[in-house]
């Protein structure tokens, strides 16, 4: 297409005839635009490469163990605990994050106040700021001697080295989730709409239970979604505040790291596998309550 | 207190009593002051807590400074990767319609819900001395875990979706119609992808490359797995804060090598913040996606 500025007509009759003019067949199929078959022959080709096959190599591995070796593996009480902390845990810190993050959205959204923008600019922060460090801040700030472990444990609240540090970590890790999917939906739902219902005489409780709501579920799901899958399979944040003591704060992603460790590849791949397939039957399972929301708003 | 009573009645309808509202706000900024700002200020008042010169020395520390190279490069590889994986899966999934289109976004996400510990442990079950090429690779001397090129494939695994998820909603947004207009006034493919397409792109592309780098450059778990942890050699800038944590004698030193890391995430969020403030018009195909 290295043809000189064409007259208006003739570049409309061009790209009408565009199959006479370019040629690979493909194109008048898929419009003018070039490079289709480029872009996502490399992308698949990219995609398939760097993940699919890797995940399906750990999948083709896991199944080489086979329905016993699997059971075999997961069944064991350590594995059992670390799967269920991980899943418990991010279970909680999603919950967490999906009162605080409905409640964080809704007062940056509908109110003003002192420092509000410095404090919006920061919600971010856990996506920004690499897990290791986040993991040893936490862990000198909830420590014996730490700011907010000293008081804590004038309470006998001990959140440093015990599973309570594993979901101080999940929701640390997880926070912005909630809020960024929740603040766009806020921000556009009519309050035409509370109007309508206020002076349909409507209280404020009124109108938040069954306006407000029932708009934001859904939005109010996928945060709390991305936040679940985020926490699951932490790692970096965690194992620094856990302690990692066997069948009492040991996570299923340093489970996996220690199997690999004792090139007990098997073991590794069991949980992994597992993990996996229970991730995605929740997101799965979210998904179709999304859904369902969706179509009762 | 001069308005009929029924206006009254119907603001207090429209917006929560005042003292909800104050005890709202005071417990969001409580939250976040817990969670964000005091984890924060812990960095560097543990980075500089036995003195400016010591704080220093841990920074110019011959590992340390290995650790930062290894970084560097690491993350010169799997960004630029990712970003013509996102420019490439966003021209085609926007500019075109094809068959089973709709299953691509859902598996270019795949990532963000896998773990980063088996994200690093799918490329030692392939690479690994005991994976499938392994033997192959011992053979031909070829090293891929516990050196570089496993550290950016980890990398590059984790950081895969950032560009990408960025760019489609936006070039979905922006339609075809302005490429058509070029083609058919004879620019040519490369040529209207530069002048026509990019600018519209931009900010979206830089938003992505941003989160991208801060990922590939923080990254502990998947780098963790396939590295080795071999101090000046192998071990990334996260896995040396690990490293020098978990000795005695360098704990305030870890804490300064993350000081680093967590200036990083500051000129992340600073910038993003820009960028969502200058441009957020162009970048609201975005907002709320995380």
């Amino acid at each position: 297409m290295s043809t000189a500025i064409l007259p208006s007509a003739a570049a409309a009759e061009m790209s009408a005839t565009a199959p006479l003019t370019l040629p690979n067949p493909a194109r008048s199929v898929r419009g003018v635009l070039p490079g289709f078959g480029l872009s996502l022959g490399f992308a698949l080709s990219y995609l398939s490469l760097l993940v699919l096959i890797p995940l399906a190599a750990l999948f083709l591995r896991a199944a080489g163990l086979g329905i016993e070796g699997i059971w075999h593996e997961l069944t064991s009480a350590r594995v059992l605990h670390a799967l269920g902390l991980s899943f418990g845990g991010a279970l909680a810190a999603a919950a967490i994050n999906t009162v605080f993050g409905a409640l964080i959205a809704w007062t940056f959204v509908r109110y003003d106040f002192a420092g509000k923008k410095l404090f919006h600019a920061m919600i971010d922060l856990p996506f920004a700021l690499p897990t290791a460090v986040a993991g040893i801040a936490l862990t000198a700030l909830y420590s014996e001697h730490g700011w907010l472990g000293a008081p804590l444990a004038q309470f006998g609240i001990h959140v440093a080295y015990t599973p309570l540090g594993i979901i101080v970590a999940m929701v640390f890790i997880s926070l912005p989730f909630v809020v960024r999917t929740l603040e766009p939906v806020l921000e556009e739902a009519e309050q035409q709409l509370e109007e309508a219902a206020a002076t349909l005489g409507a209280t404020r409780r009124q109108t938040i239970t069954y306006v407000i709501f029932p708009t934001v579920a859904p939005a109010l799901l996928t945060g709390a979604a991305l936040a679940f899958a985020r926490a699951v399979g932490e790692y970096g944040s965690i194992i620094f505040i856990a302690g990692n003591l066997q069948n009492v704060s040991e996570i299923a992603p340093l489970l996996i790291m220690i199997r690999l460790d004792e090139f007990n590849y098997g073991g590794a791949t069991a949980i992994a596998a597992a993990m996996l397939v229970i991730s995605f039957a929740i997101l799965f399972g979210i998904n179709l309550l999304q859904a369902w929301s969706r179509r009762h708003a | 207190m001069h308005e009929p009573a029924s206006v009254r009645r119907y603001d207090n309808a429209l917006i929560e009593p005042a003292p909800v509202r104050w005890l709202l706000i005071v417990v969001t900024l409580a939250f976040l002051a817990v969670f964000l700002l005091l984890p924060l200020v812990t960095v560097f008042v543990q980075a500089l807590r036995n003195g400016v010169s010591t704080y220093f020395s841990a920074l110019t520390d011959a590992d340390t400074l290995a650790s930062i190279r290894l970084t560097l490069v690491t993350a010169a590889i799997a960004v630029p990767l990712n970003t013509m994986f996102g420019i490439a899966a966003a021209w085609a999934i926007a500019k075109f319609e094809f068959r089973g289109k709709t299953l691509l976004p859902p598996l270019i996400d795949l990532p963000f819900s896998v773990s980063p510990v088996i994200a690093g442990m799918v490329f030692v079950l392939l690479f690994g001395s005991r994976g499938w090429f392994g033997p192959w690779l011992s053979e031909h001397d070829v090293k891929v875990i516990f050196a570089l090129p496993g550290i950016v494939l980890a990398t590059t695994f984790v950081t895969f979706p950032f560009v990408a998820r960025e760019l489609i909603p936006l070039m979905q947004a922006q339609g075809t119609e302005e490429e058509q207009a070029a083609m058919t006034l004879g620019a040519g493919g490369l040529r209207t992808f530069w002048h026509v397409t990019m600018p519209n792109i931009r900010w979206g592309l830089l938003y992505g490359v941003l989160l991208c780098n801060a990922r590939a450059m923080g990254e502990f778990g998947a780098v963790s797995v396939v590295s080795g942890h071999i101090r000046g050699m192998t071990n990334t800038m996260p896995l040396q804060v690990e490293a020098m944590y978990n000795d005695p004698g360098e704990y305030s030193a870890a804490f300064a090598v993350s000081s680093l890391l967590a200036l990083l995430g500051f000129v992340t969020l600073a910038l993003k913040n820009f960028l969502e403030w200058r441009h957020g018009s162009e970048l609201a195909a975005l907002r709320g996606r995380g």
